[in-house]
């Protein structure tokens, strides 16, 4: 008996050797290993054995080839399975190169929204709030509530764009984001710690450097106790985390009629030149108090700049009106 | 303003260190605009005296120069010029010479022979336009010294200044002297000639009709005077300063001017008719020409300074009239200092346009208290040229009801300057650095200063202008630098964020951002169906045509669609977030209505863009609106759009421009469009989803294909899918739509995908065919099952 197991273990596992199919492969597993195979068949008659001893013997060595042949089967199957992936994947090569059509799905966003962007999260990181307003806004917010009643000669300063709305000259596009102070004044509880950035316009001949519609970022803290000092730190701060570490900035004496003392602030850059990036000051006390703020209670600093100038800075560029023309070629630089 | 640094160390011992100067300048908030140095002497260029010249045969358009640079050695150069004769000191460029334009003064000479140097012309010095010839010295002049040693020219330099409205004292290098010697801590040594008038008395009445407007006015009599040339030294100061040499006379008014800030007028006595002024409003159409020939007609909130005979002879603090101006024959002048109201003097400006170098002074504010001085100083400029001048007693001197007051005092509070700047300062140290600045402090007592302040800051009013001039002399880099720890959460707000979000969802599929010119013409909004009575419009545009504030960000964006394509970039997907301002529903509002819209074209793409940009709006916001296919939008495709609405609330639309619209435009592809009001979907705050658990129980589909007629809306079969199938209904799909053989004319088929799963049990096909058949039966009168 012994030899008979012998003999249908070595047939059974050389026709799973032999084998090259997976299917071949399922159906000799029936075939060698199932119910009719010839070692379940020799299994079956083991009971016929005349000793203990044989049958003991004859029934581990059946077990022993079965458990052999299944082993084979499935080693059989394991090499032909990895076999076809092999071929699959090889059949699947695909030249990852020659793909047309499918880069610059992303559209882009505008450098100033860019600009903005990057700007509004430097000043969260500071601790600051988000403020927005009207375009088109009233004598009040623009100008009276910034220390410059009508015909305060500073008018001038700025280039307006009237609108026509109630009384002629009431109605302004902004020429500055500093209305938005006012309207936070009015309805924020202090401590403030806010920018407000916005479209701002003026009645100015669109080159190189100018547009007549053009962003700002303006900056609004009051609280007990702010000083100068905080003013100048802050924006050294903002500097920094926008164009980096290694640029410095200063503070020199300016005049606007909405702060004082007021300021220019410059930032330099590694060559050593100065820039000037805008104006800001300790907050002007007629402007607290058109804000609803006692001047004598809290006190603070604003700020405002151009974020399109931040933007022409950052990419280099020599020609604002080029961010404006919406030509697609230059969109998809940045 | 042009300053010299010359003039400045004449009125005050700022050193001689031109940088230092400039960047003291700019840290007093004068910024320094440019900086030039002139009359700089060419190193090397000395002067020699010609021993003899010669010809040599071979050189016919050169001959040869010996000349003796003072130390008796004779150096031979050539020359191309023949101007000179033995004994004319000329200026020699020795060996080595850098000359202005650069070349390099150098041995080789011509024929083999050496040149030891180069005899120069004015213009090749850059001191003068001659190069006709060599330039030739007084004889006189010492040999071997520094040509403009000899010339007298000194090293000079002029800043120009970029000054500030509220530092009227700035206007004037006295002013600017001023702030630098309190600066660098050095003497402040202004001009203080005597008046000295001669015991003569003569006189010119005045009388000032509106004392509103005219603060002060004076006008002393100055005989002897001859009318001639400058000397040379205003001549130069003028030009560098950037004014032209006029004559003696205008010359020392100028000079006064920019020097003390105190415009002043000098008018022939002779020809002033009736020998005196009358200050008034000028009536209403009133005419004169003034200094620079042109004539101008006036309005009464002009103010004009007339004659005894009230004959116009100048615009008051602005300019002159052009009859009295002085003359050849004028001998005697009545010089005029006056004080006129600041903000007048800029509304005149304003409405004349005319502006010169008196009312950018006078529209700051002169100082009205220091006049005498400035007689005495025009009286001593013009008598270096008028030895026989005589100013005469009986200055006439009348004061109207605006002229400020001479003594101001303001309480400075020494505690709110260091809480203001962050310092901490003693009372002492502030009045130290005010009182070089003429801040006198009068008193002192508990910390509160008293503080005169000088008459010409009639900027200064208040306690926060003082403490502005104590940070400017304390100086801006001495203040420390901190962060302020916010008291506040420093976060984007829910609109900012949902903006984002927006701005994001666009970039995502494929849409670029443009900024178009908000500014439209009637023509582009009247394509749109606005009509002019809709739209808000500018006073003043910058292009006449362009007066429109967008009411809609359609145009726009077509128009920079039509600009790509001109460059055959096609196919182009651009969006917008912008303000626009619709017709107003309220008109006696503050404002003009103004919201915040998107606006996104698709060129190339049709209305199922439009519908799938607008779903996945819809579903990053958690903002739903009605698809009103039944309310198009103006301008928008007929059978390819829909109004998006809230109820009665308009918030969007979304479908294909109409090809006429487009065509208008200049864009030839079929457009998709949608357009969402920002102001209300970013305001949307939505309900903050409940967890629900999700089903352990497996989920069965049904699909179910319906014909239903062209004219009815799939939405309407969705939404009767929806109703029927009720709570065992988790999701539901139109996931084919078929027109074609099989189908009724008119008619298409709608396959839907029906997903139905219970949480707390599987569903038998017993509960399938009952959810099947209520479907059916709640659509049979819309559609019909396929």
């Amino acid at each position: 008996m012994i030899d008979q197991i012998a003999a249908a273990r070595d047939a059974a596992l050389r026709l799973v050797t032999e084998a090259d199919t997976l299917d071949a492969v399922t159906s000799l597993n029936t075939e060698l290993l199932g119910k009719r195979s010839p070692l379940a068949q020799l299994k079956t008659q083991l009971g016929s054995l005349p000793s203990v001893d044989e049958k003991r013997a004859a029934g581990q060595a059946v077990n022993e080839a079965m458990a052999a042949v299944q082993q084979c089967v499935d080693t059989k199957r394991r090499v032909l399975v990895d076999a076809a992936l092999d071929t699959q994947l090889r059949n699947e090569r695909l030249d990852l190169t020659e793909f047309v059509g499918v880069s610059g799905v992303r559209g882009r966003s505008h450098l100033v929204t860019q600009a903005w962007e990057r700007l509004e999260d430097v000043f969260i990181g500071l601790g600051f709030q988000i403020a927005e307003g009207p375009e088109v806004e009233t004598d009040f917010y623009n100008f009276e509530a910034l220390n410059m009643p009508p015909s305060h000669p500073a008018r001038s300063m700025w280039d307006t764009l009237f609108v026509n709305h109630g009384a002629a000259g009431s109605t302004v596009l902004r020429t500055h984001t500093s209305p938005v102070q006012i309207r936070v004044m009015q309805t924020w509880p202090p401590p403030i710690y806010a920018i407000m950035p916005g479209r701002v316009f003026r009645n100015e001949t669109p080159d190189a450097t100018h547009m007549p519609v053009f962003h700002q970022l303006e900056g609004l803290v009051i609280d007990r106790n702010i000083t100068m000092a905080d003013l100048a730190g802050t924006i050294e701060a903002f500097t920094a985390a926008f164009f980096g570490p290694g640029f410095t900035s200063r503070l020199r004496p300016s005049y606007f009629p909405f702060t004082e003392p007021s300021a220019e602030f410059d930032i330099r850059r590694h060559d050593g030149t100065w820039i000037e990036l805008g104006g800001c000051g300790m907050v002007h006390p007629n402007v607290l108090r058109a804000g609803g703020l006692d001047p004598e209670e809290w006190q603070g600093f604003a700020f405002g700049f151009g974020i399109d100038r931040m933007a022409k800075e950052r990419h280099g560029i020599n020609d604002l009106r080029d961010m404006y023309a919406d030509d697609i070629r230059f969109i998809s630089q940045f | 303003m042009k300053v010299l640094l010359s003039w400045l160390r004449e009125l005050a011992a700022v050193p001689n260190d031109p940088d230092a100067v400039s960047v003291a300048l700019t840290s007093l908030g004068m910024a320094v605009d440019d900086m030039t140095v002139v009359g700089e002497s060419v190193a090397g260029v000395i002067t020699a005296r010609v021993v003899r010249t010669e010809r040599h045969a071979d050189a016919a358009k050169v001959h040869r120069v010996y000349v003796d640079a003072g130390d008796g050695v004779e150096r031979h150069v050539w020359c191309g010029a023949f101007n000179m004769a033995p004994g004319d000191v000329i200026p020699l460029a020795t060996l080595g010479t850098t000359m202005p334009d650069g070349r390099e003064i150098q041995r080789r000479g011509i024929l083999g022979i050496d040149s030891e140097g180069m005899l120069c012309s004015a213009k090749e010095l850059g001191i003068g336009e001659d190069h006709a010839g060599i330039m030739i010295l007084a004889s006189d002049t010492p040999l071997g010294i520094p040509l403009n040693e000899a010339l007298g020219i000194e090293t000079d330099v002029v800043y120009e200044l970029d000054l500030t409205r509220n530092r009227p004292d700035t206007w004037g290098h006295l002013g600017i002297a001023r702030d630098l010697a309190a600066h660098f801590g050095v003497a402040f040594t202004p001009p203080a000639p005597a008046l000295d008038p001669s015991s003569e008395v003569r006189s010119t009445p005045v009388t000032i009709v509106d004392g509103d407007r005219c603060g002060r006015f004076t006008s002393t009599v100055i005989s002897g005077v001859q009318v001639g040339a400058s000397p040379a030294w205003i001549a130069r100061r003028l030009g560098l300063a950037g004014m032209r040499s006029i004559n003696n006379v205008v010359d020392a008014s100028n000079l006064v001017m920019l020097e003390l800030n105190q415009p002043n007028h000098a008018y022939d006595l002779a020809t002033l008719g009736g020998g005196g002024f009358r200050i008034r409003r000028a009536n209403e159409g009133e005419a004169m020409t003034t200094l620079d020939g042109v004539e101008r007609t006036f309005s009464s909130d002009d103010l004009l300074i007339c004659d005894a005979a009230d004959v116009p002879v100048g615009l008051a603090g602005v300019m002159g009239g052009l009859d009295s101006e002085i003359s050849t024959s004028t001998t005697v002048v009545a010089l005029e200092i006056a004080w006129f109201e600041p903000v007048a003097i800029a509304r005149t400006v304003a409405t004349t346009g005319l502006r010169s170098e008196a009312s950018v002074r006078f529209d700051r504010g002169v100082d009205p208290h220091h006049i005498e001085a400035s007689v005495a100083r025009f009286a001593e400029l013009l008598r270096e040229s008028c030895p026989e001048l005589t100013v005469h007693a009986g200055m006439s001197d009348v004061r109207g009801e605006s002229l400020p007051a001479a003594e101001r005092v303001v309480e400075v509070r020494v505690a709110r300057v260091n809480k203001l700047l962050g310092t901490s300062l003693d009372a002492a140290t502030v009045s130290a650095l005010l009182a070089p600045i003429g801040y006198d402090t009068v008193s002192s007592v508990d910390g509160v200063l008293a503080v005169g302040v000088p008459s010409w800051r009639l900027d200064s009013t208040v306690e926060v202008d003082v403490i502005e001039e104590i940070a400017r002399h304390y100086g801006y880099d001495r203040i420390g630098k901190a962060v302020p720890k916010s008291a506040v959460h420093g976060t984007l707000s829910h609109v900012q964020r949902r903006r984002r979000n927006v701005r994001d969802l666009m970039l995502g599929r494929g849409l670029s951002e443009a900024m178009p010119n908000p500014f439209l013409t009637m023509v582009d909004v009247a394509a749109l169906g606005f009509g002019e009575e809709q739209v808000v419009t500018l006073t003043n545009p910058l292009v006449e045509v362009e007066k429109v504030l967008r009411p809609s960000l359609r145009p726009g964006l077509l128009k920079a669609l039509a600009f790509n394509a001109s460059h055959r970039l096609v196919g182009l997907s651009l969006f917008e977030v912008g303000h626009v301002y619709p017709p107003a529903v309220e008109s006696d509002a503050a404002l003009p209505a103004e919201c915040e819209m998107l606006g996104a074209v698709m060129a190339g793409r049709d209305a199922s863009a439009a519908v799938a940009l607008w779903r996945e709006l819809s579903a990053s916001l958690g903002f739903g609106a009605r698809v009103d296919q039944e309310l198009v939008p103006a301008g928008m495709h007929p059978g390819r759009s829909a109004t998006l609405t809230l109820g009665r609330t308009v918030a969007g639309m979304i479908g294909e421009i109409h090809p006429s619209v487009c065509e208008a435009f200049g864009v030839s592809e079929r457009v998709a469009y949608v357009e969402l009001n920002l102001s209300l979907a970013l305001a949307h705050q939505p309900a903050i989803v409940q967890a629900k658990p999700v089903s352990r129980f497996p989920s069965s589909d049904v699909d179910l294909a319906f014909v239903a007629p062209d004219s009815l809306a799939a939405e309407r079969l969705e939404r009767a899918i929806r109703q029927a199938a009720a709570k065992l209904l988790v999701s539901l799909e139109l996931f084919d739509v078929y027109r074609g053989p099989g189908v009724a004319e008119g008619n298409r088929s709608l396959a839907f995908r029906l997903r139905l799963q219970a949480a707390d049990r599987t569903l038998t096909d017993v509960e399938l065919a009952e959810v099947r058949a209520k479907v059916i039966a709640a659509t049979a009168k819309m559609a019909t099952l396929r």
